[in-house]
């Protein structure tokens, strides 16, 4: 895992008074470049992933994610760019499971299990020639679990602009989203094109878990996806609002998460820093179980029954 | 054959409809005609064919033989078009959506992009709410909502683009008695207050009897039509089903046995699904 290293030398007395953001941290340009992608990714993820929990694609999600590995790995091999393979395979992917899977409420699980097995087949062939081609173990780390240190910055606009193709898809479908998740048949009832929305769907998906495989990895990409978007759903029920929270949610998680391994540099072992991925995945699931707790329930109870019932018991 | 209609009062009218599914015949030749202001029972048990009648109607199903017509105005996507109750709509509790969003949704979910804020917008939302009285309970997650509540929801959501015909696959299953009965008197009034035909579909017809106006049996995939007296006869029904059926009248309600004779197992199953356990 490549870190970028904070300026300040070590045994300097570090004088971060309370700051979590430590000295030289934004004027370090592979910390600018990961703050540009993350917030980027992590917008993206977390409003395509509110979508995925809502139609409960999320194993489609996390399949596409894990198939992203085939292509980074793939792509590595090639000396590409590990993005390309990981858009290629991503929507290569999402075609595959959209074919075959038919139009039973199973039957896209099914497609999916079935594409899921194949690719990670050949995403351990090509991280297996990955190791014994290059002599080093660093190729199987980055693509597994992320490299937002190391992306570069030459990157930012091919990042940012997939992302947009794959936010507006999501906003442009948005109410047709909501009303097939409510129940397909009504949506077909009201003159949605089911199975074009369903494609649209799945290829905004498929860019946002590639874009977020980048960031933290192909195994881990599924946390950004449905990590805010689930904590965003118990949050509020209003659909507009569970969009921004879960990029809210998504943003501030991926931003501390940069701070903190920046700033584990100097935590045990030492000299090594811990990887971003960790405190993203660290960090969704604390949030998420806050939003479990029972205060999280307080803004959803009905107040016209309660008191009806006790006035009449 | 043509099948304009003269009488403006006629929403639908289906002539002759045949529909084979996978090498199957699920409808026989059915023919029936709903009228603006009519509430229509669809009655038959499990795999009668009612949904199939449904999703013809939607153009969701092709019918292999025969013609739907529909008033011209009338259809999917359109406004005003068909609204549709499905029979299962399973709502996740944790689902985003405020009653009042699943409304709104009614009107304007096949448009792309995101809604504006429209007064106009929020007042249809609010008016067709208080319709299904459910105002009181607008602002409340749906899926959290008891199952008559989400029904008069659906309902709403199916109303408020101001359609013609209003459809609802068994709208009644899995309520309790007082919902049942609450949401049959709001579709019968809904259906004379807003002048739209309504069809509904329902194995059982005893909780639909009082608000009933015409009724479209379904047996062996083929349908007797016309008000509840001229279709709920022995004579009737026995031809329906090509064997000897009675039908029994207790106080307000109505039952329908298969006779003993020659009829198999399954038969008497039926018969047991159409009679109200709580009488037998």
């Amino acid at each position: 895992m490549r870190l970028p290293i904070p300026v300040w030398s070590e045994g300097r007395d570090r004088t971060r008074m309370g700051s979590i953001f430590g000295p030289g941290f934004f004027e370090n340009s592979p910390v600018q470049v990961a703050l540009i992608v993350g917030t980027v990714v992590a917008a993206v993820s977390a409003l395509v992933g509110v979508f995925a929990v809502i139609r409960s694609e999320a194993f489609s999600g996390h399949a596409l994610a894990d198939l992203g590995a085939a292509g980074g790995s793939g792509a590595f091999l090639l000396g590409v760019n590990q993005l390309w393979g990981f858009v290629v395979v991503a929507a290569v992917a999402a075609g595959a499971i959209d074919l075959i899977g038919l139009r039973r409420p199973r039957g896209r699980d099914l497609a999916t299990g079935i594409v899921l097995g194949a690719g990670l087949g050949l995403a351990a062939l090509f991280l297996y020639l990955d190791t014994t081609s290059s002599h080093t173990t660093g190729a199987p780390v980055t693509i597994l679990f992320g490299s937002i240190f190391a992306i570069d910055g030459s990157l930012i606009p091919v990042i940012v602009g997939l992302g947009a193709v794959s936010l507006a898809t999501v906003l442009l479908l948005y109410r047709m989203l909501l009303l097939t998740s409510l129940s397909p048949e009504m949506a077909a009832a009201q003159g949605v094109p089911l199975r074009m929305v369903g494609v649209g769907y799945l290829v905004s998906l498929a860019l946002a878990v590639a874009l977020s495989a980048m960031t933290i990895g192909a195994v881990l990409s599924t946390a950004l996806l449905i990590g805010p978007a689930a904590c965003a759903l118990r949050l509020t029920k209003r659909p507009a609002w569970a969009l921004v929270l879960a990029a809210l949610i998504g943003i501030v998680i991926t931003w501390l998460s940069i701070a903190l391994a920046y700033d584990s540099y100097y935590w045990p072992p030492g000299g090594r820093g811990w990887p971003v991925s960790f405190f993203v995945v660290a960090l969704i699931f604390t949030v998420y179980l806050v939003t479990r707790l029972p205060l999280g329930e307080r803004c959803d109870r009905r107040p016209d029954r309660a008191p009806a019932r006790l006035a009449g018991g | 054959m043509e099948l304009a209609s003269p009488d403006p009062e006629e929403i639908l009218k289906l002539e002759g409809v045949s529909v084979w599914l996978s090498g199957r015949q699920v409808l026989r030749e059915i023919s029936f005609t709903l009228r603006a202001g009519e509430m229509t029972g669809l009655i038959g048990s499990n795999g009668a064919g009612k949904t199939t009648i449904f999703r013809v109607i939607l153009g969701l199903q092709r019918a292999n033989q025969g013609r739907v017509w529909l008033r011209p105005g009338t259809g999917p996507g359109r406004s005003p078009g068909i609204g549709y109750v499905p029979q299962t709509v399973v709502l996740d509790p944790d689902m985003p959506l405020r009653a009042r969003d699943v409304v709104a949704l009614g009107l304007d979910g096949h448009r792309l992009g995101i809604p504006l804020r429209s007064g106009r917008r929020r007042d249809l939302v609010a008016e067709m709410l208080e319709a299904v009285d459910a105002s009181g309970f607008a602002d409340a997650r749906v899926g959290r909502l008891s199952g008559g509540e989400q029904r008069r929801i659906l309902i709403a959501h199916a109303l408020v683009s101001r359609p013609q015909l209003l459809l609802l696959d068994e709208p009644l299953i899995n309520l309790d008695i007082r919902s049942e009965h609450e949401v049959v008197a709001l579709l019968s009034r809904i259906a004379r207050e807003q002048g739209i035909a309504v069809l509904i579909s329902a194995h059982d017809m005893n909780p639909l009897l009082p608000a009933m106006n015409r009724i479209v049996y379904l047996a062996g995939g083929k349908a007797a039509s016309g008000t509840t007296n001229e279709v709920v006869k022995p004579e009737v029904l026995s031809r329906l089903y090509g064997r000897q059926v009675d039908v029994i009248r207790l106080r307000d309600r109505v039952l329908v046995v298969a006779g003993t004779d020659e009829s198999s197992a399954a038969d008497q199953e039926h018969a047991h699904a159409i009679a109200d356990p709580g009488l037998v």
